[in-house]
């Protein structure tokens, strides 16, 4: 019982020990926060601007979410589509898997000149970056059948499209909330980087300008927000996953 | 009455044109006839295109040449009067014991279009059929809370629910231990006896076969043909005792032997 307190409250500990440890090395060398604030500096910077910081913030949110939500349809369309189909799967993956290779960052400057500067290149970033996690889940899902189980159900006369439902569909369910995990972390990396660049407006925008302003606190107080939004989202969908998908974790329960 | 309930007529398969155009075929020349509610294993070594004569008699694979005559039809796609089985469970973790036995009704007709309004008495057509295979009580357990026993026994539910007029059970019980194996060889007797449908059970295992068919065929390595037939006339009711019968071992025997000279032709 108590090695478990322990192992949940890890994390904590390590995240207080560095943040006590940066502290330190900033006070005793006395670092300018010009270069490397410290801690005390970054809440300090946070406070003081909480308003303006929370707007960035909400500006970032929102984008990222609609470009999510984007990922999510297009990623389960397609997904469906070349996981339900050999022919589709062929001729589809290799432009998929070059797509994904290209740096989503490259996208920014081109949808700036279709979308003007504002939320237009940050919602498409968040999407181009995100649903290619999405999709090969789906698809690597619908995949994997058995064969024998396909016999059984087309015996008895299923469609290929009543397999894909029954069976297809909620096998590839832990595939596609595994996915989304790691997927909305990197909506968020779009969204920021597309605003660094191309938009008045968001963290990414506040990260650039603090940081031509060297107001380095402030620039840090940006990352930490995006970091802890990441995160709140990354265990919203983690919690998600266990309730819906209880049946594929069972060997972590109890 | 004497009209035969399977019929292969000089069956051959190739798996693909290009086989054929080689002559390579996965069974050849398969002659076969039952009776109605014939339990018949067929035994070979592994790799000897027993599969593919599951495929053939359900329909899934079409002959590239013969005729396959069941139950007075001529067999030109999936046969719905068919239940499978295999051995692996292939029971769908997200679904307890009674959906996964419930899933061919949602799937065939005519149950299918009345799965809404029946379902309430499939359901306890579904929880009578797990009790008469033992699995009383487990009806909302999910698979992984289920031994492999009583997996398979709930895939062989799932096999049946839609009262199939033949069960095709490839290698049921090859997973399980031989106690387990022994104690469902009983299960599937007692469902055989009380609803007489038709059995194929392909198995390598000869005491297996002797056990419960009243037939036995013996195919030939790859290209699969029937090598001999084999009439299995020990007394019904069989009980686990006859396998220590001196009646029973010389048929095992004698099969045996005659599965000793394919693998060394």
């Amino acid at each position: 019982m108590k090695a478990k307190t322990l192992e949940r409250a890890a994390p904590m500990l390590l995240l207080a020990a560095i943040l006590v440890i940066w502290q330190a090395i900033c006070s005793i060398f006395s670092i300018s926060e010009f270069i490397f604030p410290s801690p005390i500096q970054i809440v300090q910077a946070l406070i003081e601007l909480f308003g303006p910081i929370m707007g960035h913030a909400w500006r970032t949110f929102w984008t990222t979410m609609v470009g999510f939500a984007i990922s999510i349809v297009v990623g389960l369309v397609f997904g469906f589509i070349i996981g339900s189909s050999r022919m589709a799967y062929s001729a589809m993956y290799p432009l998929m898997t070059a797509f994904n290779a290209l740096p989503k960052a490259a996208f920014v400057p081109i949808l700036v000149v279709w979308f003007g500067i504002g939320i237009g290149p940050a919602i498409l970033t968040a999407f181009l970056i995100s649903f290619f996690p999405i999709m090969v889940n789906i698809a690597t899902g619908l995949a994997t059948l058995e064969p024998e189980l396909e016999d059984v159900l087309r015996v008895l006369g299923a469609k290929r499209i009543d397999v894909l439902i029954k069976v297809g569909l909620p096998r590839s369910m832990p595939y596609f909330f595994a996915s989304l995990k790691v997927a909305i972390t990197l909506a968020f990396v779009g969204t920021t980087v597309s605003e660094m660049s191309a938009s008045n407006e968001g963290i990414g925008y506040l990260l650039i300008s603090a940081g031509s302003a060297m107001k380095m606190p402030l620039a840090f107080a940006g990352l930490l927000v995006v970091a802890v939004m990441a995160m709140a989202m990354y265990e919203l969908f983690s919690w998600i996953e266990r309730h819906t998908t209880a049946w594929a974790h069972r060997g972590q329960a109890a | 009455m004497n009209t035969p309930f399977v019929d292969f007529r000089g069956v051959w398969l190739a798996y693909s044109e290009e086989l054929l155009e080689k002559g390579e075929f996965a069974v050849e020349d398969i002659n076969l006839t039952t009776r109605d509610g014939e339990f018949i294993a067929i035994v070979g070594p592994s790799g000897c295109g027993k599969s593919t004569f599951m495929k053939l008699a359900t329909g899934l694979k079409k002959p590239s040449r013969g005729d396959i005559v069941i139950d007075g039809q001529a067999v030109n796609g999936p046969l719905k009067i068919v239940g499978m089985a295999f051995q692996a469970p292939t029971l769908l973790p997200w679904r307890t014991t009674i959906d996964n036995v419930l899933l061919p009704l949602e799937i065939v007709e005519p149950f299918r279009s009345q799965f809404r309004d029946r379902r309430k008495e499939f359901a306890e057509r579904a929880k009578r059929l797990l009790s008469t295979v033992g699995l009383e009580g487990y009806e909302n357990k999910f698979p992984w809370e289920l031994s492999g026993g009583m997996q398979q026994r709930a895939s062989i539910c799932r096999a049946l629910i839609h009262e199939p007029k033949m069960l095709l059970l490839d290698e049921p019980f090859g997973a399980l231990d031989a106690f387990t194996r022994e104690e469902l060889w009983n299960v599937l007797r007692d469902l055989w006896t009380t609803q007489r449908f038709n059995v194929i059970l392909v198995t390598h295992d000869l005491r297996e076969a002797v056990y419960l068919a009243d037939t036995v065929y013996v195919m030939s390595k790859r290209p699969g043909r029937l090598l001999a037939r084999s009439e299995i006339e020990l007394p019904r009711p069989r009980d686990l005792e006859i396998t220590y019968t001196e009646a029973f071992t010389r048929k095992v025997q004698d099969l045996r032997e005659r599965i000793g000279a394919i693998r060394k032709s």
